[in-house]
């Protein structure tokens, strides 16, 4: 039986860096940009960049709000020295506040949230511009699946080199790419607040829900088999209705058929189409 | 013999089953209420029908607890039902289940999966290998779903398998919105081929089409009865949930094949060899 553990680390590596490559190259750039918070995501990401199209072709971009703790623009700045990538700072904090300031407190935590990971898609985007690059995309398959993100905002990207690969496995690839040990050990937040972390959003740990995302999407296993091997139906039910809720984060809006030929019903080409 | 039977224009909540079942239920109690002889449903009522990867999970085994249930159901009225079968082999087919006195009668696989332009059914399905006539207590039946009666030979097969009354299922999504009128083009279409298997084949083309929107793609429903001289004589709405009632009477088809014997006239003899010889050598 396959586990999620199990990962051929050197060959997943060979194969995102080379994806990189390729689909990079094929669209005319050369170059990516991407958001470094100074978490495990973009940090291995930006690892697997600088490993695919070298360290002059990769422009790391801080994007810290007023609230986000120090050791995010740290660890950041550590990534991008250990990988000699130059780096780009822009506080989103004006940006964000002119539309905050004009609701007073009305605005949710989730809310605010939201409008931070979009703020940072605007900026990221417009560098992507300035530094003649494409968005680097950093959503792991964890937070795919549960839709753990941001629509438009921190999904938003040209390519997703991890989005196949659930947190736990990201983490085992940070060991072998050696990402600085502080990145991989301190607690996975999108310091979108003080004191957030995903796992107390979640409610779950990354290594319960990864085990059970593998045997569920992976396996495909069914309910009754997945309480076999000892899963509480409580936690199938709230990790299954997250991931069927959130389909929509993962498609593109539909649109209404009327004619022969509708994009994506029925006028189909790859992305790479003329690539 | 004369028997009433209800057409139903459903609207299924995709992927639903239980949901869906019991609004079959629903809707069968009500029939049987109302003195109907048999209740028709469309192409995967139960499920359905951009199912992807749902598929394994809303399929039905023909030994199933839903499958007991409609069995109970039979007894008090016919039912014509389309779902997602299991097989034993685990092949997974659109089919339609015709149960009749407390029994399964009859279980048609659609033989013809689109798999082309928005279509991707051959991804998902086994296609069925048989393309059969049964016999019921109102006369013999044949069943095509959707993309089946495209094909005339499968209509021809049933008629040659001497059917009084055509059924076709479908979950057909409208494209290409006419420039006149509220109809797709598709529907055009496929208003003119019922008719026209019911004038070739003398025979009744009961066309129970489903309703709603799944994806951005609407079910047009205009579900009809076609009389065995080509007139229609139930016709549903366009799009919207609904159900319609007609009284088949089998008169209607005698008398009409006493008048044009198209029938007793083909050659299917000579058409077997042909088609041999076009199959064998000559293509």
């Amino acid at each position: 039986m396959t586990t999620i553990d199990k990962i051929n680390i050197k060959g997943v590596i060979k194969l995102i860096t080379n994806f990189i490559r390729s689909e990079v190259r094929k669209t005319g750039f050369n170059k990516i940009v991407i958001g470094l918070s100074g978490g495990l995501d973009s940090s291995v990401v930006a690892y697997l960049s600088v490993l695919g199209l070298g360290k002059e072709n990769v422009t790391g971009i801080l994007l810290p709000y007023k609230t986000s703790v120090s050791e995010s623009k740290e660890h950041a700045l550590l990534v991008a020295k250990n990988l000699g990538i130059k780096t780009v700072e822009i506080s989103i904090t004006e940006m964000v506040d002119a539309y905050l300031c004009k609701f007073k407190n009305e605005i949710s935590k989730g809310r605010s949230g939201n409008i931070m990971a979009r703020q940072r898609m605007i900026v990221l985007y417009d560098q992507a511009v300035e530094h003649d690059s494409l968005v680097m995309g950093t959503s792991n398959k964890t937070e795919i699946l549960l839709g753990y993100t941001t629509l438009w905002g921190d999904m938003a990207c040209a390519l997703s080199p991890i989005g196949d690969l659930y947190k736990t496995q990201v983490r085992i690839l940070a060991r072998e790419l050696t990402v600085p040990e502080v990145i991989i050990k301190k607690h996975p937040s999108a310091d979108l607040w003080i004191g957030q972390t995903d796992e107390k959003d979640l409610g779950f740990t990354y290594e319960d829900v990864d085990k059970l995302l593998f045997y569920m999407v992976d396996e495909r296993y069914t309910m009754p088999q997945l309480e076999k091997i000892g899963y509480k139906t409580e936690f199938i039910t709230k990790v299954f209705n997250l991931i069927q809720k959130n389909q929509f984060k993962r498609k593109l809006p539909i649109i209404a058929k009327i004619s022969n030929r509708t994009v994506d019903h029925d006028f189909r080409y790859p992305r790479d189409w003329g690539l | 013999m004369d028997f009433k039977i209800r057409v139903i224009q459903n609207f299924p909540q995709l992927g639903d089953i239980d949901r869906n079942f019991a609004v079959h239920c629903e809707d069968i109690k009500k029939a049987i209420k109302d003195q109907i002889d048999l209740i028709v449903f469309p192409e995967l009522s139960l499920t359905g029908y951009l199912l992807k990867d749902m598929v394994p999970v809303v399929a039905v085994h023909k030994v199933h607890p839903i499958i007991e249930e409609l069995q109970e159901l039979s007894k008090k009225i016919s039912i014509l039902i389309g779902l997602v079968e299991e097989s034993d082999s685990v092949i997974f087919y659109n089919s339609a289940f015709y149960f009749e006195d407390g029994l399964l009668k009859f279980t048609h696989r659609k033989v013809y999966l689109p798999t082309y332009g928005m279509f991707e059914e051959e991804r998902y399905f086994g296609s069925g290998d048989k393309i059969r006539a049964f016999d019921t207590k109102f006369g013999r039946f044949g069943v095509a779903i959707c993309e089946d009666a495209w094909h005339p030979s499968l209509i021809y097969a049933l008629s040659q398998d001497r059917i009084k009354y055509l059924f076709i299922l479908s979950s057909s999504p409208g494209r290409g919105f006419s420039e006149t009128g509220e109809r797709f083009k598709t529907s055009e279409i496929w208003e003119t081929l019922i008719r026209t298997y019911a004038m070739l084949f003398s025979n009744y083309v009961v066309f129970a089409n489903r309703s709603g929107v799944e994806d951005g793609v609407s079910f047009w429903g205009g579900s009809e009865i076609i009389d065995p001289s080509g007139e229609s004589v139930l016709k549903l709405p366009y799009f919207e949930e609904s159900f319609g009632d007609y009284v088949l009477e089998e008169d209607n088809i005698r008398r009409v094949r006493m008048y044009s014997p198209l029938l007793r006239d083909e050659k299917l003899g000579l058409t077997l060899k042909e088609l041999k010889r076009i199959y064998d050598n000559d293509r």
